[in-house]
């Protein structure tokens, strides 16, 4: 059976993503999100006794390019999509401190 | 400070971030400049637009091999990527390509250098390559500005095991690390660049009436300088231990686990960041745009040959082949260009000894005024072959051949001919010496006096006509010659 998600889980995944959730979205999503993983308990139902594990789902390896610089963007065109620029930088809101 | 009773060891275990040296990123080809204008090193994969797909670099790959290889680490056949996932403006795909659980390299170690002039080795944990996060401009007023020039730039993140017990340990690992990098060719390793940058784990063992405490371990981040690194760790020491002695049972490391803490450069203290209560959940999980990197004997050994002598067993060498001081040899291998001068110049004939004495002497002195290696000041193996063998013949003087060394430097010229044109080059005519030697006396009839009396003073009216007669040949007469014709002549 997979984890049943309460509310304690949607608030801790809200708050990794940095979305703010209001009232009615904390009273639908803990079902909503317990679904989606009940679909996955299906799989559970599948016998894999013969099966090697999978560490990665495709079956290339060793896909590698030389060291050799392409043409990039101008910063215009880097830019031309964002919402809110400042020169040459993105702007965005605030922050303080590090990152990871 | 250390209260009699204690017993207390310092633990220190460090996670260091190298930069690689590629021209390329690790997964698009955008460059890998360093200072150049804000945005005008990116492209759709480095900005993170939807539907692009990230391309290993081969160079990064085989650097970071390097790395491991040299720090006798287990490069495993089978290697793969994950995401770390964390929500912050300098990475915009909202995860960091690492390595998670099957890292390039593993279980290595590092020997480093004790005041007491024996070896500690290090164990090394891991190392595993990433991609480096853009950088926020925090010079913007009410906002931040994002420069992703250097989002995607490969990292090497080297994490040791705990193993370091002080201040001391903890700066030469991380110097011996720096001169690997640089030896090996993979990474600038330039501070002020960020080139290089440090997380210490640190805490306590401390053992009182019998019973050994263990204060929580503390991680102080993102330290880009060795004094911040020596500076940080040695406040922990102090902090953790004062800490510990207000309650030795309630500031633990079980009671309290991990702690995240800054370093304030200005005022030499670390600052409180987050606690295990909100420490970050990063949920790792395969990525499944990159293919697994399947490593084989032969690229293995590939990179073997290409590292080639590793610096300890050059030290060694030197030791033992050249006859140096540990001292001498240690000076020698900071770098491989200046010991791969040294052996071309030895290979081509040169005398060993005065190669050395010409590259410690001189050599290390410009060296050490330009603050760069003995090899960056331009010195050619050619120029360091003949200059060690005019010595050899006699053909310059100590002394000359320091003014010739000077100039080549300055000039890129050949020795000889340098010698020849400022009249470095020996006198080796005697009839020559013996003119100068008699004009010398000639013109200083008292000095030739006060000699000739045997008194306290003779010994200094002898230097002075040999000053007189060396500066007569412009420094060009060879000293022992010039002192054997004056005493005949003055006995």
């Amino acid at each position: 059976m997979s984890q049943k998600i309460d509310a304690d889980v949607v608030r801790h995944i809200g708050k990794l993503s940095r979305i703010e959730l209001t009232d009615e979205e904390m009273r639908t999503f803990p079902g909503q999100l317990t679904d989606v993983l009940q679909y996955f308990d299906k799989l559970q139902e599948l016998d894999t006794e013969n099966v090697t594990p999978m560490v990665h789902a495709v079956e290339l390896k060793n896909i590698l390019a030389a060291d050799i610089p392409h043409e990039s963007l101008t910063p215009d065109e880097a830019l031309k999509n964002a919402p809110d620029r400042e020169g040459d930088f993105f702007r965005v809101t605030k922050v303080l401190g590090a990152g990871s | 400070m250390i209260d009699t009773n204690d017993k207390v060891q310092l633990i220190v275990g460090l996670e260091i971030h190298v930069e690689l040296a590629t021209k390329t990123k690790m997964f698009c080809r955008c460059r890998n400049n360093f200072g150049d204008p804000p945005n005008t090193n990116v492209c759709a994969v480095c900005t993170s637009m939807p539907g692009t797909l990230p391309v290993m670099n081969a160079l990064a790959v085989d650097y970071s091999m390097k790395v491991g290889l040299a720090l006798d680490c287990n490069v495993p056949d089978y290697t793969k990527w994950d995401r770390k996932n964390y929500y912050y403006p300098d990475l915009p795909k909202g995860y960091q390509l690492s390595q998670y659980d099957l890292p390039l390299c593993e279980h290595g170690c590092l020997e480093i250098p004790l005041a007491d002039g024996t070896q500690k080795k290090i164990r090394v944990l891991r190392a595993h390559l990433e991609e480096d996060a853009g950088k926020n401009n925090h010079e913007i007023p009410g906002a931040t500005g994002v420069d992703l020039n250097r989002a995607g730039v490969p990292l090497l993140e080297i994490v040791s095991e705990p193993d370091m017990n002080s201040v001391e340990e903890v700066a030469g690992y991380a110097r011996s690390m720096q001169r690997l990098v640089r030896w090996l060719d993979v990474s600038k390793a330039n501070m002020q660049m960020g080139h290089m940058r440090f997380e210490p784990n640190i805490n306590l063992h401390i053992t009182r009436d019998g019973t050994t405490y263990k204060t929580p371990i503390v991680e102080v981040k993102n330290l880009n300088s060795f004094r911040s690194l020596e500076g940080a760790v040695a406040y922990e020491f102090k902090r953790q231990y004062e800490e510990w002695q207000k309650d030795p049972e309630g500031f633990s490391l079980k009671k309290l686990g991990k702690q995240n803490r800054g370093f304030d450069d200005a005022k030499g203290v670390t600052v409180f960041q987050r606690d295990k209560e909100d420490a970050h959940d990063y949920r790792y999980l395969p990525d499944p745009d990159l293919p697994a990197v399947i490593i084989d004997d032969a690229w293995r050994e590939r990179l073997r040959d290409e590292i080639g002598e590793l610096p300890l067993a050059r030290r060694a060498r030197y030791i033992e082949e050249y006859g140096l001081s540990f001292k001498d040899a240690d000076a020698l291998t900071q770098d491989a260009a200046t010991g791969d001068i040294l052996d071309s110049a030895v290979k081509a004939g040169a005398d060993s000894k005065r190669c050395v004495n010409l590259l410690l002497g001189r050599g290390a002195a410009i060296a050490n005024e330009r603050e760069c290696s003995i090899a960056d000041i331009g010195i050619t193996t050619e120029q360091l072959t003949e200059l060690a063998k005019m010595l050899a013949d006699g053909d310059v003087n100590a002394t000359a051949a320091n003014k010739v060394f000077d100039k080549m430097i300055e000039t890129s010229g050949a020795p000889r001919e340098i010698a020849e044109a400022d009249g470095l080059l020996a006198v080796k005519d005697t009839g020559q010496i013996q003119q100068w030697v008699d004009d010398a006396i000639a013109k200083n009839p008292q000095a030739v006096d006060i000699i000739k009396e045997g008194g306290k003073k003779k010994e200094k009216s002898f230097g002075f006509l040999m000053g007189q007669v060396m500066q007569a040949s412009r420094g060009a007469a060879p000293p022992a010659e010039v002192q054997k014709l004056l005493r005949e002549k003055l006995s």
